[in-house]
């Protein structure tokens, strides 16, 4: 399969207006399980706007959240597909660009220095980009990711070592969700990194925090954590927008890598409950659009 | 909106308050700009509610529908808490009321709405869908070299109901959820497997 990079342009235009307007089926099936849980009459009433939001944005073919975020496109490609790698990315970044002029958008990037904003939602190194392989015949998914910037100021990374063991890991959650409150816009998907370098353990961390929900970490290791994580926190009592009540977290979800023998890296990094996501897959059949 | 100062020092945390009229959108950019810089504003807040936000909107030909030339397409709320050190000014030198944001303020604004008479009203963070249906138009806007971030004045109508979390007694819904999980985070931590002996 050649890759039509017209098309992939088309598409990466199409993901991100599509991510900021429709929230995937398991996140408004979280609100659903929260509701049902939420004891507190102000959580109640939070959670209940926010369920009224999500279909206002719909019937209003409205964004759901004014935080267009800085866009990120997961681009995975299978097995027996060509494609000019340099193009490709060249076309992504011009269906986020024609994405904000022609909807428009708001933009959101800015220079980080000069805090100048181009207008396009680009920038140095903007969209980010991550590119991967897998064994799917005949396959590219293009998953956008609008991350608002409300939870992603909820970043975390500590370089523990290994003496202080996993308590210290959980230790890390607990607190920065605590520190984190409710300017992170909860209820949250709370993503955490565990191992790997630096670097990595901070993405872990996102691709912790923007799995869908129901999905459960591939190291039983992890998994385990994600369990015991996910009830301690919703025991703190933070709450829908910090205001108290049941509802902290939707899930706590836990991403590991190998690391070496020094290491004990934790990185935690929060998806707000405007848990946004499009996907897009491409095969010699056509297209199709999920999350 | 525009109120007096007796009707916000009326204002109770947990009472709930739907505004009409006018609003003011402002923004990190907007308060750096005024603040760190000294750029003047021709818009007068005296008396008036500013929220947290930077709008989504359209240019369109001026009208009276859309005086300033823009039409809202979906305007929200942001994190409050990055632009703290503004409300005191704000209030001081520019008279504002209220504040509308989402995830609270801390002890400086507490202080600042206690001293001046003002209030912090939450909105639901990222139900921006709903409260663009609470703006009518796009009736002013300064500083639009900082495009988002400008200073917008939004023609308003039933914007609301806002929760008050902050008041000008010193009540602070944030302080008060913020001590009972600082209360809640040793039974927390106690729920986590393995915590124990290294606790």
């Amino acid at each position: 399969m050649q890759l039509d990079l017209a098309e992939i342009e088309e598409i990466a235009k199409l993901l991100y207006i599509r991510a900021l307007k429709l929230l995937p089926d398991d996140v408004k099936e979280g609100f659903v399980r929260l509701q049902r849980t939420e004891t507190d009459p102000t959580g109640r009433s939070l959670l209940a706007t926010m369920v009224e939001n999500i279909a206002v944005a719909e019937r209003d073919d409205n964004l759901l959240c004014q935080d267009t975020g800085i866009p990120i496109y997961n681009i995975t490609i299978g097995r027996g597909v060509s494609f000019d790698g340099a193009a490709l990315k060249a076309a992504i970044r011009r269906g986020c660009e024609r994405a904000t002029r022609e909807h428009p958008l708001r933009s959101s990037v800015v220079h980080p220095i000069t805090r100048r904003n181009e207008h396009t939602s680009c920038g140095i190194r903007v969209p980010v980009l991550h590119i991967d392989f897998d064994d799917r015949p005949e396959t590219v998914e293009i998953e956008m990711i609008p991350k608002g910037s409300g939870s992603e100021n909820g970043s975390f990374l500590r370089m523990l070592v290994p003496a202080d063991g996993v308590a210290a890991v959980k230790r890390f959650v607990i607190d920065r969700v605590i520190e984190a409150g409710g300017k992170v816009c909860p209820p949250t998907i709370v993503g955490v990194g565990i191992g790997g370098t630096s670097d990595l353990c901070m993405h872990l961390a996102k691709i912790a925090a923007t799995r869908p929900l129901g999905s459960v970490c591939a190291d039983p290791e992890g998994a385990a954590l994600e369990s015991e994580l996910s009830r301690a926190v919703n025991m703190l009592g933070i709450g829908p927008q910090g205001l108290g009540g049941d509802s902290t977290a939707f899930a706590v979800h836990v991403e590991t890598a190998a690391t070496h023998i020094t290491m004990n890296p934790v990185a935690v990094n929060i998806q707000c409950h405007s848990a946004r996501r499009a996907s897009a897959t491409i095969t010699p059949g056509g297209v199709t659009f999920g999350f | 909106m525009p109120c007096d100062e007796a009707a916000v020092r009326r204002l109770r945390v947990g009472d709930t308050v739907t505004l009409e009229n006018w609003l003011f959108g402002i923004r990190d950019a907007t308060q750096i700009a005024m603040f760190d810089r000294g750029r003047n504003i021709r818009l007068d807040l005296r008396g008036h509610a500013v929220i947290h936000t930077a709008p989504n909107v359209k240019r369109v030909p001026p009208s009276p529908e859309a005086p300033a030339g823009y039409a809202p397409l979906c305007i929200g709320t942001t994190t409050s808490m990055r632009m703290e050190r503004f409300t005191e000014p704000l209030m001081r030198d520019h008279g504002v009321r209220l504040v509308i944001g989402k995830g609270g303020l801390g002890p400086a604004s507490a202080e600042a709405f206690r001293r001046y008479g003002g209030a912090y009203l939450a909105v639901v963070g990222g139900a921006a869908a709903l409260e663009t249906t609470w703006i009518t138009a796009i009736e002013d806007v300064d500083l639009d070299d900082l495009h988002p971030e400008s200073l917008w004045k939004f023609r308003i109508r039933r914007f609301g109901p806002l929760l008050v979390a902050m008041d000008s007694h010193g009540g602070s819904l944030y302080a008060t959820v913020g001590e009972r999980v600082a209360a809640r985070r040793a039974a927390a931590l106690a729920a986590l497997a393995a915590l124990g002996a290294e606790d």
